[in-house]
């Protein structure tokens, strides 16, 4: 049932790249659809009651064998947690740039507009 | 862009530091605890901009000016090219191998220490001074870049 | 084996981080070092053919670790991606004087160059997804970069499907981790084989072919392309319509559909059909434009709707247990058409970047009768456009007419009429190229233009070489070696788990 949550944020998030007219509306639009897809991965992972994926110092003095089995039946899943930091730096990278090409095209062509700037057609 | 009042100025001339401190200890123990190169390079940054909202600007680019963090995002990845190379060149060893945890502090004595873990604290270390130095020349590059609507830019 | 595979992604990357540090009094030094990097990739490539192997990272053993994996398809696309970047790289030392902040481009240019190689090598899907990534972000750049205003536009729009279709893969890689459990492609062959696909699994899948094909400009997908390789500079067009395009949709779409998935009928119905599509479409959309480098942009949509019908061709016939000899038919002619349009695509546009330097434009209608002024230029657009055309001697005819003869053998005798039909359509538009451009009578603005000189022609005279030596691809001796590997990789299926986990 959460998942299918996630995928209407997604939706929501395309339908806002796909029919706002603002430049900053779409970037705005594929930043939710980003947040969505890094939400899908948390949930992934995630078991109820479960505890962070750290061991500490303290846990190894009983033995190796013991922590692993307690530790494997009690966390969550990492590998998505370090899906998502990935996902996160790649989206930062790909907004930086979409909103840099934002401010030169408002400085070239006045408006934010897309329906205004429409130089190339055929 | 301009500073601000003298309270904010001598407020954050205290707390920038405190923040740089903080960044400094996100990534020095970033295989014990959550955080690792990426946050503690984010706050590295923030730290920079908010030297650069209270201060104004120029203040800022004079501090870290354009050329000099650029230089340092090379060198952060050079970096950890170069400690990913190394790995390569140990006897049969393959690209990233952690050699320091495998060959020289071998031992549970190491483990969960500040010193341990092999080379993952000095990939954090790199990946925390790229990512510092290039979120930080993004927030300059982005605020020096300021149009008039006649068409001058201000440089 | 004796290459590194790492080799192939670190190398480009160094490079990218060391030219920055030259800035702008050192812009010879940086042009020099960005030159041998992309000629030693051109050396690893084609020493590494004939090889294959899995490396592995760290050396984590595989379900744990990430690794790379090359085998035959792997080394066909490597080896067309380093002749096209050397050729776009020798180009670019004289095509982008005229530009300004040099370096970054260099540094932008091997930054792609890096992530195409990580995602033809990868045997992790999330990697894949990593350097996808890498690539596109870096190509978003690059196709803004003169900071015009038809440039600033093309890349916005390219930028916003690119980051959509990106996070339509990411989703179907979270799906797919969800369902099987793990990230390495051979284990999730292996479990997809052993149970069988369920819904999030089909959702999956029709998530990675909307994702793969925004990549790869397939018709439904494709309004980007005609807006962003225009307005690209002329290097920059080369790589991305020549191989961009390739690495990031069509090697990406197949690794997934026959290696990971396993190909069934309805997928190879999906793809002949979208093939069939982005042929006819690009095709009737190419041949009214009056602008020399839109007109090739329509032409790449259509000639790459030619792979995609090859690919889907043999898959069809696989999933439907025909006879197999005809299926490496069928994939045999659809690989080999991309290595040629890897190759005259990026000649084409190449000699488009020289007319657009020596005349200051790109309408066709405003140009002509260069044929005398500009030999070379003229000598190299010819052979280019005879071979895409498919005439006889030149490779293209050979890619084409292997096809029609796979499509004839699976009894789809309409598939075959219209192969044929739209390579008739494809031979006029490059008659019109030809008589617009370079025949007809020269307008009085352009009496004092010259040949352009130096690295721009060498690049021009490098791939034309390559063009007309490219039918010996069929010879024996190197089919064996460069393309049989490749179609044996598509033709295994899902026993690439077998291979990888047995290694």
């Amino acid at each position: 049932m959460p998942y299918a949550l996630c995928f209407l944020l997604l939706m929501i998030g395309l339908y806002c790249a796909v029919t706002k007219k603002n430049m900053i509306k779409i970037v705005i639009g594929i930043m939710v659809m980003e947040y969505a897809v890094n939400l899908f991965l948390i949930m992934l992972g995630y078991r109820l009651g479960g505890i962070a994926p750290i061991v500490e110092k303290g846990d190894l003095e009983s033995g190796a064998e013991q922590i692993a089995a307690s530790f494997l039946s009690a966390s969550v899943d990492p590998l998505p947690q370090a899906l998502v930091l990935t996902a996160i730096v790649i989206s930062l990278g790909s907004l930086a740039l979409m909103i840099s090409i934002c401010i030169r095209t408002y400085e070239k062509y006045g408006t934010f507009d897309i329906t205004q700037i429409r130089r190339l057609k055929g | 862009m301009k500073g601000m009042t003298i309270i904010v100025k001598t407020i954050s001339s205290w707390v920038k530091v405190l923040i740089f401190l903080f960044g400094i200890y996100i990534i020095l123990f970033g295989h014990l605890t959550p955080g690792g190169g990426f946050a503690g390079g984010v706050i590295l940054a923030s730290s920079y901009v908010l030297l650069m909202l209270a201060f104004g600007r120029k203040f800022a680019e004079e501090n870290l000016s354009l050329p000099v963090a650029s230089k340092l995002d090379c060198v952060g990845a050079l970096l950890f090219a170069a400690v990913a190379l190394v790995g390569l060149f140990y006897g049969a060893a393959s690209f990233f191998w952690n050699f320091i945890h495998q060959e020289y502090l071998v031992g549970t004595d190491y483990e969960f220490n500040l010193v341990s873990a092999g080379t993952i604290p000095l990939s954090n270390i790199a990946i925390g001074l790229k990512v510092g130095a290039s979120l930080f020349l993004v927030i300059l590059v982005l605020s020096i870049f300021r149009p008039d609507m006649s068409g001058n830019e201000k440089e | 084996m004796s290459v590194p595979l790492p080799a192939f992604v670190a190398v480009p990357l160094v490079t990218a981080f060391l030219l920055p540090i030259f800035g702008k009094k050192g812009k010879a030094v940086a042009t020099f070092l960005a030159n041998l990097a992309t000629i030693s990739l051109l050396v690893l490539a084609v020493s590494s053919i004939g090889q294959s192997g899995v490396y592995e990272i760290g050396k984590w053993s595989i379900p744990l670790g990430i690794n790379l994996v090359l085998d035959g398809l792997s080394s066909l696309l490597l080896l067309a991606i380093s002749v096209v970047s050397t050729a776009a790289m020798l180009f670019s030392t004289r095509y982008m004087e005229q530009y300004t902040a040099k370096a970054k481009y260099l540094s932008l240019f091997m930054l792609m160059v890096a992530g195409m190689n990580g995602v033809v090598l990868s045997g992790d899907i999330f990697n894949l997804f990593v350097f996808l990534e890498i690539a596109s972000i870096a190509s978003y750049a690059l196709v803004g970069f003169g900071c015009e205003h038809e440039e600033l536009e093309a890349s916005f729009k390219y930028m916003v499907m690119g980051s959509i279709g990106s996070i339509f893969v990411l989703f179907a890689v979270a799906l797919v981790y969800g369902n099987t459990g793990s990230l390495n492609m051979a284990y999730i062959s292996k479990a997809i084989q052993s149970s069988g696909l369920n819904a999030g699994l089909t959702f999956a899948l029709a998530l990675f072919i909307a994702g793969f094909g925004l990549k790869a400009a397939l018709v439904p997908f494709h309004a980007w392309l005609p807006d962003a390789h225009p307005s690209a500079p002329a290097p920059i067009s080369a790589m991305l319509s020549g191989v961009i395009i390739k690495s990031l949709g069509v090697y990406a779409l197949a690794r997934v559909l026959f290696n990971v998935f396993g190909i069934t009928i309805q997928t190879g119905w999906i793809l002949i059909v979208l093939g069939l599509l982005s042929m006819i479409a690009g095709a009737f959309l190419a041949i009214g434009q009056w602008d020399f480098k839109r007109l090739l942009a329509y032409s790449s949509i259509s000639q790459l709707g030619y792979v995609i019908l090859g690919i889907g061709l043999g898959g069809l016939i696989i999933a439907s247990e025909a006879n197999v000899a005809w299926a490496s038919l069928a994939i045999l002619g659809g690989l080999f058409h991309l290595v040629n349009h890897a190759v005259y695509k990026s000649l084409l546009f190449l000699t488009s970047g020289s007319v657009q330097m020596s005349t200051g434009t790109r309408q066709m209608k405003q140009m002509g009768g260069l044929a005398e002024k500009m030999p070379v230029t003229r000598a190299t657009c010819t052979i280019a456009s005879a071979s895409i055309a498919g005439i006889p001697p030149f490779s293209g005819f050979w890619s084409k007419l292997i096809l029609v003869i796979a499509a004839i053998q699976a009894h789809l005798y309409w598939v075959a009429a219209i192969i044929v039909f739209v390579s008739l359509c494809t031979l006029i538009m490059y008659l019109k190229v030809q008589r617009y451009v370079f025949l007809g009578e020269l307008p009085e603005s352009l009496k004092e233009i010259k040949e352009n000189r130096g690295s721009m022609l060498i690049a021009m005279i490098f791939l034309a070489c390559l063009c007309v030596l490219m039918g010996l691809l069929l010879v024996p001796g190197l089919r064996f070696n460069i393309l049989e590997p490749a179609v044996k990789v598509l033709m295994d299926g899902v026993s690439y788990s077998a291979n990888i986990i047995g290694m």
